[in-house]
């Protein structure tokens, strides 16, 4: 945090220096920007790409240059955003679900800048999107929690009942059943992306009621220190929190954009590049497990590196059949898997979840 | 059903979600009892809670990080205080300013502590925490800053209802130009009643960021601020029935937590709307005789005064 602030400070007191040495030297740096909906901060969603903006800047040494600005709200705001650094970047990535609609609008009075927006489905001739698949990690997630818990009770705080959560708690729940037939996931859901108060009020609740397992789909890192002050295993979501739980975080689905934002300036920079859809996994390298806390047993870690090359190779598909719903109806039958339309739309728990949608 | 384990859980849950609500809307309550209106509570709570974090992780002592959020309240409230009291600001204006304010300077001050994982008061106090029985657990959870949002109330209400000092400062609310009239220094007192309840914000702010939850991140306070200040008014300015709404506020969204996580067939859009249904409609069943709420309403509230008019 400390490091971007000066260094955009810096940048804004070098930048017409550095446009004029540009110009004196070779061809100018092929310019890349980012919009984020949060502060940086040290965990968490825009962490997680601006952690890919450094790579990216990284990678391609004086070639590339990246700016961006934090803390976007969705809406008009991002709009006036996008447009100004539409008219001095060749690239231009958006990275929350809410700026979809001004992303595009920019994009038609913008035709040869490159845009490409994040979680969105909508597209035009120059703005593509991507995407994790958020669910192959939780369903490793939820392997290693039907491993190591004893009593079989998950605990699971949720935001919104929006596909992108509830498949996320459907996945985890199919890769603890596989590990252990009786386990379950309690869950609460707190209406709210961001109160670290009623994440911890509801890991509280969670552990309360018996779970000795419990993750979040929420921003903070409350629940994964709710579970440090009460010695109950937490898995975090978007970035590595074990900082924040040394002793009992076991390990965090962590998003990495680095691959993506390389390819896609490479593809710009070289002439090749065309509106797309990406939506990666762990195959793709955008779905990581952070590192496994020591307290995970050697025989548990090696089977969880397995199950991760087999979803990379496509042998394991975490929403294989049979999936039954929580009213008893079949959503994928023996040997069949549910089709990537129905997991981005999905909208029902599976058999199991103690919760409603 | 629930068995002992859960309703002590949920006991001990509901003291901590209410203590911050408690501690601030004790400090707005004395604020608006002198007849000053501030609604920067929100931003004095971040602040407290950044400088308390900021504190801590310097000194390794949750003690003096309370301390600091105190003062950094005290010192926020001070700048309302010279802008309303002095200058004679709009009160409604540089309230909602100090929140916008506290915000940014929340987020500022604490950009290089970011990320500082830090040790919660409970744990502090009891280090063997993580170790312990559940029900041993739920015990050492309750703080003393949760102690001092049960004992605080009936000590604002007796300072306000049965000591002299306290008769002055509902004075000075009720009608600023007689209490000046009888000698007493309005501004000075306002003041006072003004910094005591930044300092109390403050606290509250930093109870968020030292044990409920032992972290710093942006917003943290998220809306608390102003559910403490729905508070006073809804508690008609009684200190006790403040506490009590703010109990009710807090055990209210557990029971929510608790409910859901037990598979009850409710949409939690609707459960999520009942701590602040709830909380209305006792308090407003509380406080139903309008002619006593106008009474106890400080009739000079968020009217400036200079002693030529």
């Amino acid at each position: 945090m400390n490091f971007s602030r000066r260094t955009l400070l810096r940048t804004a007191t070098l930048a017409p220096t550095a446009g004029l040495i540009g110009h004196a030297l070779a061809a100018d740096p092929y310019k890349v920007a980012f919009v984020y909906v949060a502060p940086i901060g040290d965990a968490g969603w825009t962490y997680q790409h601006d952690l890919g903006r450094k790579a990216l800047e990284a990678s391609f040494g004086g070639a590339v240059k990246t700016s961006y600005v934090e803390n976007v709200e969705e809406g008009a705001d991002s709009e006036r955003v996008i447009r100004q650094l539409a008219t001095t970047n060749q690239m231009v990535f958006t990275t929350s679900f809410g700026y979809m609609n001004p992303t595009l609008k920019v994009a038609k009075s913008f035709p040869k800048v490159h845009f490409a927006h994040a979680t969105g489905y909508k597209r035009a001739t120059n703005v593509a999107t991507y995407s994790a698949r958020f669910y192959e990690g939780r369903y490793l997630a939820g392997l290693l929690a039907g491993r190591m818990s004893k009593s079989g009770v998950i605990g699971y705080v949720a935001a919104f009942p929006i596909p992108e959560v509830v498949g996320g708690i459907n996945a985890m729940l199919l890769g603890a059943l596989s590990a252990n037939p009786k386990a379950t996931i309690k869950m609460v859901w707190t209406s709210s992306w961001f109160d670290p108060g009623k994440e911890r009020a509801a890991a509280d609740t969670l552990i309360a009621q018996g779970a000795d397992i419990i993750t979040h789909h929420t921003d903070s890192t409350a629940v994964v220190q709710a579970g440090e002050e009460k010695g109950v295993y937490s898995i975090a979501y978007n970035s590595d929190m074990s900082a924040y739980g040394p002793k009992t975080c076991l390990t965090a689905v962590t998003m990495v954009w680095d691959g993506y934002y390389i390819n896609a300036v490479k593809s710009g920079m070289a002439g090749t590049w065309k509106s797309d859809d990406v939506w990666g996994g762990i195959r793709a390298g955008m779905i990581k497990m952070a590192k496994l806390n020591p307290v995970v047993p050697a025989d548990v870690a090696a089977e969880i590196a397995t199950k991760t090359a087999a979803i990379g190779a496509g042998t394991l598909k975490p929403f294989a059949g049979p999936v039954t719903a929580q009213d008893g109806s079949t959503k994928a039958a023996v040997g069949a898997a549910l089709a990537d339309k129905d997991i981005a739309s999905i909208n029902w728990f599976v058999l199991g979840v103690q919760g409603k949608v | 059903m629930p068995d002992g384990g859960i309703l002590l859980a949920m006991l001990v849950a509901t003291l901590r979600a209410a203590t911050p609500l408690v501690l601030a809307g004790l400090g707005e309550l004395v604020t608006e009892r002198a007849g000053v209106l501030n609604l920067g509570i929100e931003g004095m709570m971040l602040v407290g809670a950044a400088v308390g974090f900021m504190a801590t992780v310097a000194t390794g002592n949750p003690a003096l990080g309370m301390l600091a959020a105190m003062l950094a309240g005290a010192a926020m409230a001070l700048v309302f205080g010279f802008l309303t009291l002095s200058l004679l600001a709009n009160q409604v204006a540089t309230g909602l300013a100090l929140t916008i304010f506290g915000i940014g300077l929340s987020a500022l001050l604490v950009v290089d502590y970011q990320g500082h994982p830090i040790t919660g008061l409970a744990t502090v106090i009891s280090p063997g925490l993580s170790q312990a029985s559940p029900m041993v657990q739920q015990l050492l959870l309750i703080d003393p800053l949760v102690v001092l949002a049960l004992v605080l109330p009936f000590v604002v209400q007796w300072f306000l209802g049965r000591t002299r000092a306290g008769l002055v400062v509902r004075a000075v609310g009720e009608s600023h130009d007689v209490a000046f009239a009888l000698g007493y220094r309005v501004i000075r007192i306002r003041y006072l009643c003004v910094v005591f309840g930044g300092a109390i914000s403050g606290l509250a702010g930093a109870y968020l960021s030292l044990a409920y939850t032992p972290m710093w991140t942006e917003n943290m306070v998220a809306g608390r601020g102003w559910i403490a200040l729905a508070l006073v008014v809804f508690s008609t300015w009684k200190p006790v029935l403040l506490a009590v709404g703010a109990l009710l506020f807090g055990f209210v969204t557990i029971a929510q937590f608790q409910a859901e996580a037990m598979g009850i067939n409710v949409p939690s859009q609707l459960l999520a709307t009942l701590p602040y249904l709830a909380t209305i409609a006792v308090l407003v069943l509380i406080s139903r005789d309008a002619t006593r709420t106008k009474l106890n309403a400080p009739a000079a509230l968020g009217r400036s005064f200079h002693a030529s008019t």
